[in-house]
């Protein structure tokens, strides 16, 4: 194994070259701009055979990725932030087409305020779209991912989009050793894509009809059951992904410590090496906690939630969007699933690091710290109430 | 016909120069051509679940993203080294090309993709219920542009987007109407033997929103042509190079009258005036491409 | 109700499972007198449902009224006036 030291986004594009994708479609937004600057010089190079359209908004760069993808081509995209949001409809247009687009998201927060910083509003944002969401950890999780997002997306009994979450500049722009595989053995795990239905003259079929109200709603359940039965899917890959390369980051979920725990932090991306390192330390002075990683956002892990967590005293859901009127996503996602399961803990939930305050394992300690003196249905952690105006209308 | 690609059953109401001009374009353009359409009446009455009314490879995505998927299409069958396989239209209404769809328009024509883009011009939002969009013309009612105490109908010219085209290098430029069909069938040939980006932008009445009767269709899109109105006209290379000339031009009320969305401009008092800005618009295209 | 396919994928033409014919009032006559076999009619239907042969009395022009939705257009375009509208009886 050669570890190479690599910025995150130059290790994404590096293993998209590997992934051969026949299309590549994108528009600039900060910090997604060095993963496409690095396709870009592949494909001036020609070290990378693959046609690159540089289109004039982020909707167009979607859309090209749909029309390549339905007339046969292995397509790819990058964006965050505003530019996920100026895709969303398109999004859901490519998934109920079963269309097996691989996009990076470089999460970053949504402007009002403008900020280039990370959260994870932006891909939260996608939950109902028909995509399949995974969240890397680190920079090697979300060069695996990639490599596996195809391999998930592709497959006959799935055939559907995937969106890579990987946290803006905390992933992109650092730096770690990691491996990226060879072309080889890329090649040998990722077969060509060869898709049944595209738009070719040799067999003239219509994509894209309307549906009325008798057909709609089967269109739509068939749509969720496939995303539903792709958790085989992606655990499979993963597993099938140890097998050729050695490295497993978990299937729909990591457990990290969790067998004996009686508190589980939980949480997506990058959070999640910051919460192993606490934890660790934790359990050196006798404390038994452990980390719930949500790798695969949607489809959602629910049985996998329910077997780690229904006999913990405590689950702390940390996570980095929020649903405005209303609170947590995640935590409430995750109680939904509790819920039902008639052994309920008691799952406090923060959120933490919006538009890109870091979250330092003081800032997990403090986390865990409070929830272990009180019971805490939202907080906002760090919220700096010395800024904060007497009166919201003023 | 039954060679006909588009294929007989589809919901176009009685007398739509739209399917027409669709019928039209598909028989000069023959099989071997990948559609992009827009979200549109188009879309609506080809493409109801589970049946399709297009004989050729077809696809809708939404309602602005037409050129942008066609690019998609036409970047993927280069690079799948299917380029002969098929030409690439990327089609749609005046407001799904022209207004919501421009900027992909706009991209798809700069980067030089080899597409024949076709807006079919009805000069309103029809498939919603005939609201104005940038390709309504001066005067017209529509549903959003109602004339009133204070109003004369549609405040604007038509947006000119032959000339747009022009303006992004864009190598053929044609525009055509259905009872001109021999010639739209040239422009459609003749478009699709060069490379790289094309537009034509066809005219095609709307009874429905027109408000004229169905049978009319081919009479309203001719008088368009006599009166000046809509020239028809190729600009290649940014020269203009062929005109549909008129033999003798008509005062454009004989266009208007047939029409109940011009009804307004007729016996009211200060119509005159309204009138003769839409003479001088159809006087002043006849100059400027040279039409009488 | 059939079963729905891949991604409502439908197949090419298949709108002709349609009858648009019964959304008529009125229908087309050719009185195969003057035809003089122009196949105006045919090219301007929007229905793309004209079809025949043939000129004057040899003419065999017509409608296929499943789907003819009796727009009236192939009668005012008729250059000899050989097409009339005449009432739909059902």
């Amino acid at each position: 194994m050669t570890l190479e030291v690599l910025e995150g986004s130059k290790a994404v594009s590096d293993v998209i070259g590997l992934c051969k994708p026949d299309v590549i479609s994108a528009y600039p937004i900060t910090p997604q701009t060095h993963i496409v600057e690095n396709l870009s010089e592949m494909v001036a190079d020609g070290k990378l055979k693959a046609e690159y359209i540089r289109v004039e908004s982020e909707h167009s760069a979607a859309s090209a990725c749909l029309g390549a993808s339905l007339t046969g081509a292995r397509t790819y995209t990058a964006t965050t932030s505003q530019g996920l949001l100026l895709m969303l409809e398109v999004l859901y247009n490519i998934s109920a087409l079963r269309l097996p687009v691989v996009l990076t998201c470089a999460n970053r927060a949504i402007s009002s305020p403008l900020n280039i910083w990370c959260d994870h509003q932006d891909a939260i944002t996608l939950r109902d779209t028909g995509w399949i969401q995974l969240f890397a950890e680190d920079i090697q999780e979300a060069v695996d991912m990639h490599i596996q997002a195809y391999k998930i997306g592709e497959d006959k009994r799935v055939m559907l989009p995937v969106v890579i979450s990987m946290d803006g500049f905390l992933l992109t722009h650092t730096f770690e050793p990691v491996e990226v595989p060879s072309e080889e053995d890329v090649d040998r795990f990722l077969p060509k894509y060869n898709p049944k239905y595209f738009l070719t003259t040799k067999n003239p079929m219509t994509f894209g009809s309307f549906a009325e109200p008798d057909k709609y709603m089967e269109a739509r359940y068939i749509l969720n059951e496939v995303l539903n039965q792709s958790k085989v899917v992606i655990a499979e890959v993963a597993r099938d992904f140890k097998d050729a390369f050695g490295r497993f980051g978990g299937d729909l979920v990591e457990e990290y410590n969790t067998k004996d725990a009686d508190i589980v932090l939980v949480g997506m991306g990058s959070i999640i090496s910051t919460m192993k390192e606490v934890t660790d330390e934790l359990r050196k002075r006798n404390n038994r906690i452990g980390v719930l990683k949500i790798r695969s956002f949607r489809p959602f892990p629910d049985k996998e939630i329910v077997s780690c967590l229904k006999d913990k005293k405590k689950v702390i859901v940390v996570e980095k969007a929020i649903s405005l009127g209303f609170g947590s996503i995640l935590a409430s996602e995750i109680k939904s699933v509790l819920y039902n399961s008639g052994a309920a803990p008691r799952v406090d939930s923060f959120i933490a690091a919006l538009g890109g305050r870091d979250i330092s394992k003081e800032t997990i300690n403090k986390i865990i710290e409070k929830s272990m003196t009180e019971k805490v249905d939202l907080e906002f952690v760090d919220l700096n109430r010395d800024i904060l105006p007497e009166d919201f209308s003023e | 016909m039954s060679d006909n690609i588009l294929a007989s059953g589809h919901t176009a109401c009685a007398g739509c120069g739209e399917a027409l001009g669709i019928k039209l374009i598909l028989n000069a353009a023959g099989p071997n051509i990948i559609v992009a359409n827009a979200t549109g009446c188009s879309e609506i009455f080809s493409s109801r679940y589970p049946e399709s009314a297009w004989g050729i490879p077809w696809v809708h995505s939404l309602f602005e993203n037409t050129a942008a998927v066609a690019s998609g299409i036409e970047a993927a069958l280069k690079v799948l080294g299917r380029e002969s396989e098929a030409n690439v239209i990327a089609q749609g209404g005046d407001g799904g090309m022209a207004d919501i769809g421009f900027g992909a328009l706009s991209g798809m024509f700069e980067r030089g993709h080899n597409i024949l883009a076709i807006t079919l011009d009805n000069e309103a939002y029809m498939n919603t219920g005939v609201q104005r969009s940038g390709l309504t013309p001066l005067g017209a009612r529509t549903t959003t542009s109602p004339p009133g105490e204070l109003s004369w109908g549609n405040i604007t010219p038509k947006k000119d987007m032959p000339q747009i085209a022009v303006a992004h290098g864009v190598s053929y430029v044609a525009t055509a109407t259905v009872a001109y069909f021999k010639d739209l069938e040239k422009k459609i040939k003749k478009a699709l033997t060069i490379k790289g980006p094309k537009y034509i932008q066809v005219l095609v009445p709307c009874p429905l929103g027109w408000q004229h009767d169905p049978s009319l269709t081919i009479r309203v899109s001719k008088l368009a042509v006599e009166t000046c109105i809509y020239p028809l006209i190729e600009i290649e290379n940014g020269k203009l190079t062929n005109v549909v000339k008129v033999t003798s031009k008509k005062p454009v009320e004989e266009y208007l009258k047939l029409q109940g969305r011009y009804k307004h401009l007729f016996g009211r008092e200060g119509a005159n005036e309204h009138l003769a800005k839409i003479q001088a618009i159809a006087d002043e295209n006849a100059k400027r491409y040279g039409l009488v | 109700m059939a079963k729905l396919t891949f991604a409502l994928i439908s197949k090419p033409a298949s709108s002709r499972a349609n009858k648009t014919g019964s959304w008529r009032v009125y229908k087309p006559r050719w009185k195969h007198d003057k035809c003089v076999g122009c196949r105006l009619c045919d090219i301007v239907c929007p229905e793309g449902c004209v079809s025949g042969t043939g000129k004057k009395k040899e003419s065999t022009m017509n409608a296929d009224f499943i789907y003819c939705k009796g727009c009236g257009i192939c009668a005012k375009e008729c250059p000899v006036k050989d097409i009339e509208m005449i009432m739909e009886v059902k």
